[in-house]
């Protein structure tokens, strides 16, 4: 029986030591999430407030007693962030569109159909992948500027469109509809284009939202190209925009007020995150994994 | 080693959230493993057989009762102080490492007096290999081994540090039928030759019938009986168990007694003992039939299949309206095909009778 | 079959046109102007054909201030952000309670604008005539003087663009490995536990080779990507990185391309080469590596 009280004294100091570790852990993962969330954090507060009490901050302040709404009407009106916008969305949106309307097709007819020359056209097209955006973004620029094309939403979206990884991805998810249901959908006299609508994107719907809100965080954010391809204020994107703002606008010295624009700018991106939350986190780590 | 389940009872919390009620998972075990024997845990998927055998090898904690093993009481023991060796379904055998890795990784782990130098490792995976023939396999990694191979470096691993105690969770269910009926021999050998005690766990009553010293059929968390293999199937304690146990399956008619005449449908069968009038259910041992023209039992006859030695004759019952009967009969005797129905007379000790409503065994004799 | 033939190109045709077009193209075009001396964007002509181009990128003082911020932030970031990422997702998968809280915390920045949250980091770091900013008053606190982040001392500048780099690549390898520590299976652990492995040993002989293929791919993506920060230091230093010593590779390219000091598409196309040079031989040699150490 003394065997029994052993055990006991392990069993005890084994769950002392558990839960020591287990503190730690969430003290570690806590200080992260501070870290991560702090940032976020300043923004709101710092929009908040107003420009004599932030510019009379020495030592700046970690609350707000009387929030500032000012700032951000302030920053709609006194330079076209309203517009950035709208060219973000439609930016975001006509690529995506034009993105998903070109990829589904190539990654149909690689996945589902028979031709000559099939296997070393995509291997070529999978050698592209490697690309880095940087060797062909100087030629693109070239082209855009020669086809007069600066300044304009064809500039801007035509040579964002296109992305090899993703061709890849679908035709991998469509491959894996067994053969039978084509055949099927054949005796029955489906053609291919309404096998295509009726039966594959449906099946591979996941991998179509995972493209698609993939599309759209990049385009959202992206900042290299429109800067290259758009000097007129007319067709600003966001990030230009507040790129702008800071470096010419009121930015220089009315923080508070550039901190409204940034919250601005975050929000659509972070609500849509915060509704489809499972769908992105899930799509990111299939479209990571995969690659 | 001798195991002992004393009121062993686990609850997990329900799944279901509007459902506040405990899924009880295993209810108020207690059995005694003899120590060296090969025991049995069967049931259908989702009996809690898997828990009980997680609850032996400490990987769950139960909710009440004492497990012993000998005489030390391990309820509150870690997994790893136990000396248990567990076989998984999937045998969980690490990738990464070749197969002499996979069987000394036990070993490397031990610490203090039990430290063993590589050289000492090394030497008891190549006996333990040897046992379970995998000898010379050492160097490969298990992706490059077969499912049966996989299987026997499952096994050498939880052999390697010498367990009290060989836990195996249905061993077989990822081989094909050929490499079963191979490695439940070998498994049967190879507990012969180290004498562990070893629970196995299995939903295939076939498999827990041919190497089994006991079987503990069990059912929704609760043991229905507990027995030498054949002792179970001659004489269940209720429909469930005579049900469970036995290919083809026993016949089950609907039958009552009047006058102590026991009826299947319209067919009286025989004259019992038993005295009170009453509806109750009849199960016959497809073996329990011999083709007689004079026999009470009166069946339509759908066909006959010949099978070797034996030939099985399948016909319906009225009574039966749910079941085809199969019944077992001497290839030697010959059935006439072109009638519609076939007679038979039945043996008395095949005969089961069960209470209507619980399902439980209603004891008789014929007179 | 002519038929389905026809038919498939069709199908694939608007996909071609567009690689063709703003990929293949392009790539063969780079090269081109790389060796083209003397090509300007106004001039349009060029005056021979030869390694001039490299050569002058080569000795240009910028161009050798942005291989080295760059080589800086790579040596810097990746191993910090691959280890604290794997340290946070082993510590998010041994927890139950609030995980998924967490996960998407961290996960916050990946969807952010580089740009507009780069902006946050400089005020916070950034110290001006009137003010100290948070991070200086928090090292003021602790007795330190103040440094100016954002237009101060070189090593100053560094450690903010890699706090920043580190603080944007994280979500996504933590989302990876935490989808890759869950794809462990619990057998393996119970396995291991049984046969008496301490939770140190689990995870070094169990789950770090189980998940030492995320790990490798983690580290050449995560090569790839540091070599090609841009937005980041943008963000913070604003868009005259080359006055703050803080450009970077990518960053040469563009302002060669097109900015204050650009038209001169040769340049530009000579350094996105020797970038993509580069990144394959780390590649390389990242796959060359892992081949030893990736166990299966």
């Amino acid at each position: 029986m003394n065997n029994t009280v052993d055990y006991e004294k392990i069993e005890r100091r084994a769950k002392i030591g558990k839960t020591v570790f287990r503190s730690l852990i969430y003290v570690m993962l806590a200080i992260w999430a501070l870290i991560v969330l702090f940032p976020f954090y300043w923004m709101i507060l710092t929009s908040l407030k107003t420009y004599s009490a932030y510019s009379s901050e020495i030592t700046p302040e970690f609350f707000v007693t009387d929030p500032a709404f000012e700032n951000y009407t302030e920053a709609f009106s006194s330079v076209s962030l309203g517009d950035y916008f709208l060219n973000t969305i439609i930016f975001t949106l006509g690529t995506t569109a034009i993105m998903l309307a070109i990829v589904i097709p190539a990654a149909f007819a690689f996945a589902r159909m028979n031709f000559r020359g099939k296997n070393i056209v995509f291997t070529l097209i999978l050698s592209l992948m490697m690309i880095p955006n940087e060797l062909v973004i100087i030629t693109n620029f070239t082209t855009i500027t020669n086809m007069d094309l600066r300044n304009t939403f064809a500039g801007l979206i035509l040579p964002s469109v296109m992305s090899v990884f993703y061709v890849y991805l679908l035709k991998e998810n469509f491959s894996q509809i067994p053969d039978e249901l084509y055949y099927a959908a054949k005796v029955d006299g489906t053609s291919d284009w309404k096998y295509m609508w009726k039966v594959m994107i449906p099946i591979c719907r996941p991998t179509i939202i995972t493209i698609t809100i993939l599309k759209v965080i990049e385009c959202w954010n992206s900042y290299i190209w429109p800067r290259l391809i758009t000097d007129d204020k007319a067709y600003y994107l966001v990030s230009n925009g507040i790129q702008e703002i800071r470096e010419n606008g009121f930015g220089k010295d009315n923080i508070p007020r550039m901190m409204a624009a940034v919250v601005a700018i975050s929000l659509p991106l972070i609500i849509l995150f915060i509704i489809f939350r499972k769908k992105i986190m899930a799509g990111v780590a299939r479209g990571g994994t995969k690659g | 080693m001798k195991v002992v389940l004393q009121n062993v009872t686990k609850k997990f919390p329900s799944r279901n959230k509007k459902e506040k009620k405990d899924v009880i998972a295993v209810n108020d075990f207690t059995f005694e493993i003899p120590d060296g024997k090969l025991i049995g845990l069967l049931g259908p998927s989702g009996c809690g057989k898997s828990t009980a055998l997680n609850l032996i090898s400490g990987l769950q904690k139960p909710t009440s009762g004492r497990i012993f093993f000998g005489d030390d009481d391990i309820t509150a023991v870690p997994p790893e102080k136990r000396g248990v060796g567990l076989v998984f379904q999937n045998y969980a055998l690490y990738p990464h490492l070749t197969v002499k890795q996979n069987i000394t990784f036990p070993l490397e782990n031990l610490k203090g007096k039990e430290k063993m130098t590589k050289a000492d490792r090394e030497k008891r995976a190549y006996e333990i290999a040897k046992l379970v023939q995998i000898d010379g396999l050492m160097e490969r990694k298990p992706s490059e081994l077969s499912g049966g191979q996989q299987q026997r470096v499952a096994i050498a691993r939880a052999l390697v540090k010498m367990p009290r105690v060989l836990l195996l969770d249905e061993p077989l269910s990822n081989l094909d039928a050929r490499l079963r009926l191979q490695t439940r021999e070998e498994i049967k050998r190879i507990q012969h030759e180290t004498k562990i005690t070893t629970v196995f766990v299995t939903h295939d009553q076939d498999e827990a019938m041919s190497i089994s010293d006991l079987i503990v059929v069990m059912k929704e968390g609760i043991i229905q009986q507990i027995g030498k293999p054949q002792e179970v199937y001659s004489d269940p304690v209720n429909l469930f168990v005579a049900k469970f146990l036995g290919t083809p399956p026993i016949g089950v008619y609907n039958g009552r007694i009047e006058d102590g005449m026991l009826y299947i449908g319209d067919d009286a069968v025989g004259k019992t003992n038993l005295t009170e009038n009453t509806e109750l259910t009849v199960g016959i041992r497809p073996e329990g039939y011999i083709l007689d023209s004079e026999g009470g039992l009166v069946c339509n006859l759908s066909g006959v299949e010949v099978m070797g030695r034996d030939i099985s004759i399948v016909s319906t019952h009225p009574a039966a309206p749910d079941q085809v009967i199969r019944s077992i009969i001497s290839s030697e005797k010959i059935v006439d095909t072109s009638k519609p129905t076939v007679r038979f007379k039945l043996k008395p000790g095949k005969v089961l009778l069960f209470d209507k409503t619980s399902g439980n065994r209603i004891r008789f004799e014929f007179i | 079959m002519d038929n389905q033939n026809r038919k498939a190109w069709l199908y694939l045709l608007p996909a071609l046109i567009f690689i063709a077009v703003f990929l293949a193209y392009p790539l063969i075009d780079v090269f081109i102007y790389s060796f083209e001396e003397n090509y300007t964007s106004a001039s349009q002509t060029y005056t021979g054909v030869g390694f001039h181009n490299y050569s002058y990128i080569l000795h240009d003082a910028d161009f050798l201030q942005a291989l080295k911020n760059t080589f800086i932030l790579v040596v810097i970031t990746v191993p910090l952000s691959t280890g604290l990422a794997l340290l946070i997702s082993l510590g998010l998968s041994s927890i139950k309670a609030v995980r998924h809280l967490f996960q998407t915390i961290y996960f916050l920045p990946y969807v952010t604008n580089t740009l507009a949250v780069g902006l946050v980091f400089m005020i916070l770091f950034q110290k001006t005539d009137s003010q100290e900013g948070l991070v200086n008053a928090l090292l003021n606190m602790f007795g330190m003087s103040s440094i100016d982040f954002i237009s101060g001392p070189y090593w100053a500048k560094m450690f903010v663009l890699c706090v920043y780099t580190v603080w944007v690549v994280l979500p996504f390898k933590i989302l990876i490995l935490t989808s890759a520590l869950a794809s462990v299976k619990q057998d393996y652990y119970n396995a291991a536990k049984l046969d008496g492995a301490s939770s140190f040993r689990i995870c070094r002989k169990i789950t770090l080779p189980m998940i030492s293929p995320m790990m490798f791919y983690l580290i050449i993506t995560g090569f790839i990507g540091a070599f090609k920060a841009y937005s980041d230091a943008v963000a913070l230093f604003g868009t005259d990185l080359n006055s703050a010593e803080m450009n970077t590779i990518v960053g040469y390219v563009y302002d060669k391309l097109y900015s204050d000091g650009g038209g001169y598409p040769s340049y530009a196309s000579a350094a996105a080469i020797i970038l993509f040079v580069i990144v394959l031989t780390i590649t390389c040699i990242n796959l060359i590596v892992s081949k030893k150490h990736v166990h299966y």
